[in-house]
């Protein structure tokens, strides 16, 4: 991003060319992300299906209220970085630069919650592993389950991380930038990344804490 | 002449130095972010992991010379199998003609002056050269037994050895193909010069787009199934132990959706360095260019849909086994497309047998035989039969080293004068070309039949009665061994004594050969413009026209 706002990078025509390049690779990328936690969905749905029961059970032992204010954490946030995209592109530097960092923010707080989710569940024996214990009939399935849970969730925690420090870095270059307009680009995609972020959650939250819960 | 259909014009002699001279450090190579140079960075460190898989492969042969394990105990060949899977899938074939060839030849395919990402590029091969360190760790501090397939419980509840640092180089490895496949996708979609339309394109450019869809949509998967692998093993948690209600049976569910895939990963590219050599030494047009590309395509998708073959034995349901096997069975017909065609290329042709051409027929019979042995084990109830014996050994390494290991040899001849600015001996690289299809069949036409009576794989003890086959087998590796030294011998000798190659030599089509041998940096002082359709040949050859 160090390139000045006219300079196009050699190996492209046009700054058109250069803007689409940037797009296309991110949504390539984002496919490739999908595929990631694609094979851990793929995971959870075999085991839920063996063990239906257990997973409802231990579905019950998640802690809700931290799950629905995560939820609307990353919700809000989402809308900040779509918000941030669309000024951008008029180029209002100030806000552009408020409203990414209260995006990671609110990153930074989803991830707090959920270390307090796991401490909690820690403590309650839940991490699964030589010291999981659980009292009730089915443990194997409530074990899986939270295999499962600390797996998934711990890799998108991972991916909110990263995009609390590509959020904050974009923030101030924007801010710093001699030419911003070279970074519009860039928003837009770290933009991308954060939405992609916020919908594995919304996949997250229902199958973790939703599960079992009906009346 | 048709003035409406022209070969591009040569390139203006650029001012600019060529990419081999235009800096010497050794920081310029660590450091560039030119795509041909990165192709052969490279070049040399799968040459260099060839070998290392090469000298397993070897020490196997030598074992099953005989019938007792006189050579190696049983948990040394246990291992010795697992790195030469391990190094020679996920080290060379994989990277092999996407990385090199691919590489160095994509932007100069399609009238570009880079990658659409130079530095990711640069990235990719750091990232490649990490996980081989983890892998030759791995080997060095034990080594890994569980066979290339990470098969649960091998590689977790019983596991000997490094598993999780070799786990770790090929997890790592996964994501410098996953930054190839990305760059090229989007290379090809946006940075195709003026007037190269999709069907202008060269067959090897449509093979490299399926390939870097293959490798972006399914190394993923294979990333998370060893990362749960290595979960398993660290945190003791049963993902893939039945004892702790985990499902062996999903592991090898996630492993072959990458790993069949793979399958074509490893021969999708050699199939498009086939159709350009063919093309050029015959003097034709591809018979049906179109049924050509879109059978890439073809092979791409149905390759997604046939992993359970690899399960037919291992307790999956039979109805699924039965319609795996039906798509199997589908995925013979894109393959059969492509021999046919390239068949029909030949009719008529004018042909001439120089080194590439030689591995380029060799790459068609012996992919053909790789692929019709393929339908044998397609089929559910030979399979049972079949299933872990050399039949399988020899069906997957016809496809993989009678077929890709070939187009990769002949790619890199025909392209050599283009790459290194000059041109190899001719003799020896064709006694080389025939001493590799020689060995190749020698090796492993025998091992069709000891399959056939039953020699099950992984063993390094057999009974009396198979050596014959397993000496026949051996000698034909020992001859296979001469064929790869070969080339590495007179391609090095020829950077420095070869005669200077023209831009040309083979009168070839391809926006590639308008460049100057080797390229300048930025390949392109001007920027061509397509208005031909692929391998004009015919337009080329008319005695009227000149080339220079």
């Amino acid at each position: 991003m160090s390139e000045p706002a006219a300079e196009i990078a050699h190996q492209f025509a046009d700054a058109g060319q250069q803007r689409d390049a940037a797009t296309f690779g991110m949504w390539i990328f984002l496919c490739t992300e999908v595929l990631l936690f694609g094979a851990l969905f793929l995971g959870y749905t075999v085991y839920r299906l063996q063990n239906p029961e257990a997973f409802d059970e231990a579905a019950a032992h998640t802690l809700i209220v931290a799950g629905s204010i995560n939820t609307a954490i990353l919700l809000v946030s989402s809308f900040c970085v779509a918000v941030a995209v669309h000024l951008a592109e008029q180029g209002d530097r100030l806000r552009v630069t408020l409203l990414l960092c209260t995006a990671a923010l609110l990153g930074a707080l989803f991830l707090a919650v959920k270390a307090y989710e796991y401490n909690h569940k820690i403590h309650e024996g839940f991490f699964p592993g030589h010291s999981f214990h659980f009292a009730g009939a089915d443990s194997r399935g409530v074990e899986m389950f939270f295999v499962l849970y600390f797996t998934m969730t711990g890799l998108h925690a991972l991916h909110v991380a990263i995009g609390v420090a590509v959020l904050t870095g974009y923030g101030v270059a924007v801010l710093l930038a001699q030419r911003p307009a070279r970074l519009t680009t860039a928003v837009d995609l770290a933009g991308l990344y954060w939405h992609f972020v916020d919908i594995v959650w919304v996949f997250l939250f229902p199958l973790f804490y939703l599960v079992g819960r009906a009346p | 002449m048709n003035p409406a259909i022209s070969q591009a014009p040569l390139q203006p002699l650029a001012s600019e130095p060529d990419y081999l001279r235009s800096a010497q450090t050794l920081g310029s190579w660590l450091l560039t972010t030119d795509h041909k140079r990165i192709g052969i960075l490279y070049m040399i460190s799968i040459t260099l992991l060839f070998f290392i898989g090469g000298v397993a492969a070897a020490l196997l042969r030598l074992e099953l010379a005989s019938p007792a394990g006189d050579l190696v105990a049983s948990a040394t060949y246990n291992k010795l199998f697992t790195i030469h899977g391990v190094i020679m899938v996920w080290f060379f074939l994989i990277p092999s003609v996407p990385t090199v060839l691919g590489n160095f030849l994509l932007p100069l395919m399609i009238g570009a002056r880079d990658v659409a990402f130079p530095r990711l590029n640069l990235a990719s091969w750091y990232i490649f050269m990490f996980g081989a360190c983890f892998t030759v760790f791995a080997i060095v501090a034990g080594g890994v037994d569980t066979g290339w397939t990470f098969y649960t419980p091998y590689s977790s509840t019983y596991a000997n050895g490094a598993v999780i640092a070799m786990a770790a180089g090929v997890f790592i490895t996964g994501f410098a193909s996953i930054a190839t496949g990305l760059n090229f996708i989007v290379t090809i979609h946006k940075m195709r010069a003026p007037g190269l339309t999709w069907f202008r394109l060269p067959l090897f450019v449509w093979t490299l787009y399926t390939t870097s869809l293959i490798l972006v949509l399914a190394t993923p998967v294979l990333a998370i199934t060893l990362f749960l692998m290595a979960l398993e093993r660290l945190f003791g948690v049963g993902i893939f132990d039945p004892a702790l209600g985990g499902d062996p049976i999903l592991f090898q569910h996630l492993f072959w959706f990458y790993s069949h895939p793979a399958v074509y990963i490893m021969i999708l590219p050699g199939m498009g360095v086939t159709s350009e050599i063919i093309a050029c030494f015959a003097r034709k047009r591809i018979f049906g260019y179109r049924f050509v590309a879109y059978a890439s395509i073809a092979i791409a998708v149905l390759g997604f849909l046939v992993w359970g073959h690899h399960m037919f034995v291992s307790g999956q349901s039979v109805y699924a086994g039965a319609v795996f096997s039906l798509l199997s069975f589908l995925v013979a017909v894109p393959s059969a497309i492509k021999v046919f065609n390239w068949t029909a290329t030949l009719y008529k042709g004018s042909i001439t047998f120089d080194t590439p051409m030689l591995y380029a027929l060799g790459f068609i019979g012996l992919f053909t035989v790789g692929g019709l042995t393929g339908l044998f084990v397609a089929a559910l109830a030979v399979d049972v039969h079949l299933t872990d014996t050399y039949f399988v050994i020899a069906h997957f390494h016809y496809v993989m080293v009678g077929g890709m290991v070939m187009a990769y040899l002949g790619g890199i001849h025909f392209w050599w004068p283009k790459i290194s600015g000059r041109l190899y001996p001719e003799f020896p690289a064709r006694i080389s070309a025939l001493t590799i299809f020689a060995g190749f069949n020698l090796t492993f036409f025998p091992q069709f039949v000891l399959g056939m009576l039953g020699m099950p794989r992984r063993y390094h003890v057999y009974p009396d009665e198979f050596q014959l086959l397993n000496v026949l087998s051996s000698a034909g590796a020992s001859i296979l061994a001469v064929g790869y030294i070969l080339p590495l011998a007179y391609l090095l000798w020829s950077l420095r004594y070869g005669k200077r190659a023209p831009a040309n030599p083979w009168r070839a089509t391809g926006l590639e050969w308008t460049t100057p041998s080797p390229p300048p940096t930025h390949n392109f002082a001007v920027t061509p413009t397509v208005n031909e359709p692929p391998y004009a040949y015919e337009t080329l050859d008319e005695p009227s026209r000149d080339y220079v």
